[in-house]
């Protein structure tokens, strides 16, 4: 549904987005994720029409954005960054407009407006103008107006900022569901949302994309991934962890906690995790350990993120050299 | 509906839900009656005609005075606030184009400047009640000054385009409509013709709406007047598209 390539943007000498490209599908939810001005804002409204690239193409649907803006625009429903609506209308004047807009009036635009209004919770609040409301209120009223006609494609700047804890858990269930059936990208800053809904993920950092793949393989690139955490309730530490370090394929062992002990062992690489964590289950038994738990790391994402992102760590300086 | 129009009805609206256009509407309708009746002498010059003479600015008279303060205050936040509020990302990613989200705002403001003149109906009656004018010069009139406010609306808008800043946006438009009155305004040109060449006085005084306005007052309604005001209108609103693009490129 979405195909970008090779986008470019600069400000002035700014390089804001350099070389991004890639693909939604339809049935996919794509997160978007990069510290502050790593160009996913920028990179959002070139997709959505809003900025003109500096070099690049950009694909929606059948439609080409540069070319035939207005049928690419109509297939896409959009959430800019800060939700901004019109303050002097009220949610359903506003709503109505944007429906408007979009071709939805008379009988057909009024249906929109109260679909919308149900979905986003906002029928309590359709008759207030949009300046008497709560950030929360404000941003879903924005958010109702991305989906007002049905879109096939959807790009939602951090549809979750500044909402409350349940009006984010409702926003997620309403992405992860929409995305069954459209092409939906958003960005955010949140990394368990990124487990939670997105069935894809960038990371993109000053500009360049980093990382591309399912949640579940950029948890694969954390040091942390394949580990075996073993809890005990007691123990000494150091003989326990000589006596780990001894089985078959550990590459090392960390002692991560006191009480409860806890200790990582860290595979070989190619070594099976599956296979670890039984031979430690059989040393446990052997030798009467008060084995609490055990269990293999998937990964942490914010591990993955800081690591590919953080200009001073390790990998980055590697990279550089 | 046509883009352009639901554009012009939601400024339309906002404009009535903010008391811009009330005051705006009142404020001309005070201060040309004012103007009309105390300093102008309507009563005692002892004709009945609206247009300005050697002797007095009558009511059209005063028109480009009064709209250099009340059409940059009407229009100054029409691409301003928008930047300012961000929602210009939101209507120009919708399916519209930039230049139907520029009429139609344009036409918004547009239509409460023509409400405001239309409300100046009293005028007409009192001048009619009193002699016998000439009635298509006063028609003529109202479209010069219905024009003219269209000239400083579209120079306006471009302002206002220019930057996120309403006080920035609405002295600018004061400026670049105050040169245009000047341009042409008897004791300027005055003062050109002692040292420059006439054809250069006449050029300048082309560029006016003073020159173009009094025309149209004498109920001449040539096609370089209106052509003059067209153009004006043209030129501002598209340089408006020119200044919202280069924005949008960064």
């Amino acid at each position: 549904m979405i195909q970008v390539q090779n986008l470019r943007k600069e400000f002035g000498p700014k390089v804001a987005v350099n070389g991004v490209s890639f693909t939604v599908e339809k049935g996919e939810v794509l997160g978007f994720l990069g510290p502050n001005g790593a160009g996913k804002s920028t990179s959002m409204r070139m997709i959505t029409g809003f900025i003109p690239p500096t070099e690049g193409s950009i694909k929606v649907g059948e439609f080409d954005m540069l070319e035939n803006p207005i049928p690419a625009k109509r297939l896409i429903g959009y959430l800019p960054e800060n939700a901004p609506s019109y303050a002097d209308m009220s949610v359903r004047g506003f709503l109505a407009f944007t429906a408007e807009l979009r071709g939805l009036s008379g009988d057909a635009g009024k249906k929109a407006v109260n679909r919308v209004l149900e979905m986003c919770f906002l029928e309590n609040v359709q008759h207030q103008s949009v300046e008497t409301l709560s950030k929360g209120y404000r941003h879903r009223t924005c958010f109702a107006q991305s989906i007002i006609h049905d879109p096939e494609v959807l790009i939602l700047d951090e549809p979750t900022d500044g909402l409350d804890p349940n009006q984010k858990h409702e926003v997620r269930t309403l992405i992860k569901k929409m995305g069954e059936t459209k092409a939906i990208i958003f960005s955010t800053h949140i990394l368990e949302e990124v487990e939670a809904v997105c069935s894809r993920a960038i990371i993109i950092d000053r500009g360049t994309i980093v990382a591309n793949g399912t949640p579940r393989d950029l948890k694969m690139r954390s040091e942390h991934a394949g580990a075996v955490t073993v809890k005990l309730v007691d123990g000494d530490g150091a003989a326990i962890a000589a006596k780990l370090g001894h089985l078959n394929g550990v590459d090392r062992v960390t002692v991560t906690s006191q009480r409860p002990l806890t200790l990582s062992v860290f595979p070989r690489k190619n070594a099976g995790s599956d296979d670890l964590s039984r031979a430690i289950a059989d040393l446990a038994f052997q030798e009467r350990w008060s084995l609490q738990g055990l269990h293999v790391e998937e990964g942490r994402l914010d591990e993955v993120f800081r690591a590919i992102t953080l200009p001073d760590t390790k990998t980055k300086k590697e990279e550089t050299k | 509906m046509n883009p352009t129009l639901t554009i012009a009805r939601r400024e339309l609206k906002g404009y009535f839900a903010s008391p811009v256009a009330f005051v705006v509407i009142v404020i001309f309708l005070l201060f040309s009656a004012f103007f009309t009746f105390m300093l102008a002498g309507l009563f005692e010059q002892g004709q009945a005609t609206l247009s300005q003479t050697r002797y007095s600015l009558g009511f059209f008279g005063w028109h480009p005075w009064l709209y250099l303060f009340l059409v940059p205050a009407l229009g100054m936040r029409m691409w301003s606030e928008e930047r300012r509020m961000g929602t210009i990302e939101l209507l120009l990613t919708m399916p519209v184009t930039p230049w139907q989200a520029i009429v139609g705002k344009f036409l918004a403001a547009w239509v409460v400047v023509g409400l405001a003149l239309l409300l100046t109906f009293p005028v007409v009656v009192t001048v009619n009640y009193l002699g016998s004018p000439d009635n298509g010069v006063i028609v003529s009139g109202y479209i010069g000054s219905f024009l003219m406010a269209g000239a400083y609306l579209a120079v306006t808008s471009m302002t206002s385009a220019l930057t996120r800043n309403q006080v920035v946006s609405f002295i600018l438009a004061v400026v670049i409509c105050f040169f245009l009155i000047l341009a042409g305004y008897p004791p300027v040109t005055d003062l050109l013709t002692n040292w420059a060449p006439t054809w250069f006085v006449e050029g300048i005084a082309s560029f006016s709406v003073s020159t173009h306005f009094e025309s149209l007052q004498k109920g001449i309604i040539d096609s370089r007047n209106l052509l003059y005001f067209l153009s004006v209108m043209a030129f501002s609103l598209f340089t408006t598209s020119v200044i919202i693009r280069a924005h949008r490129a960064g």
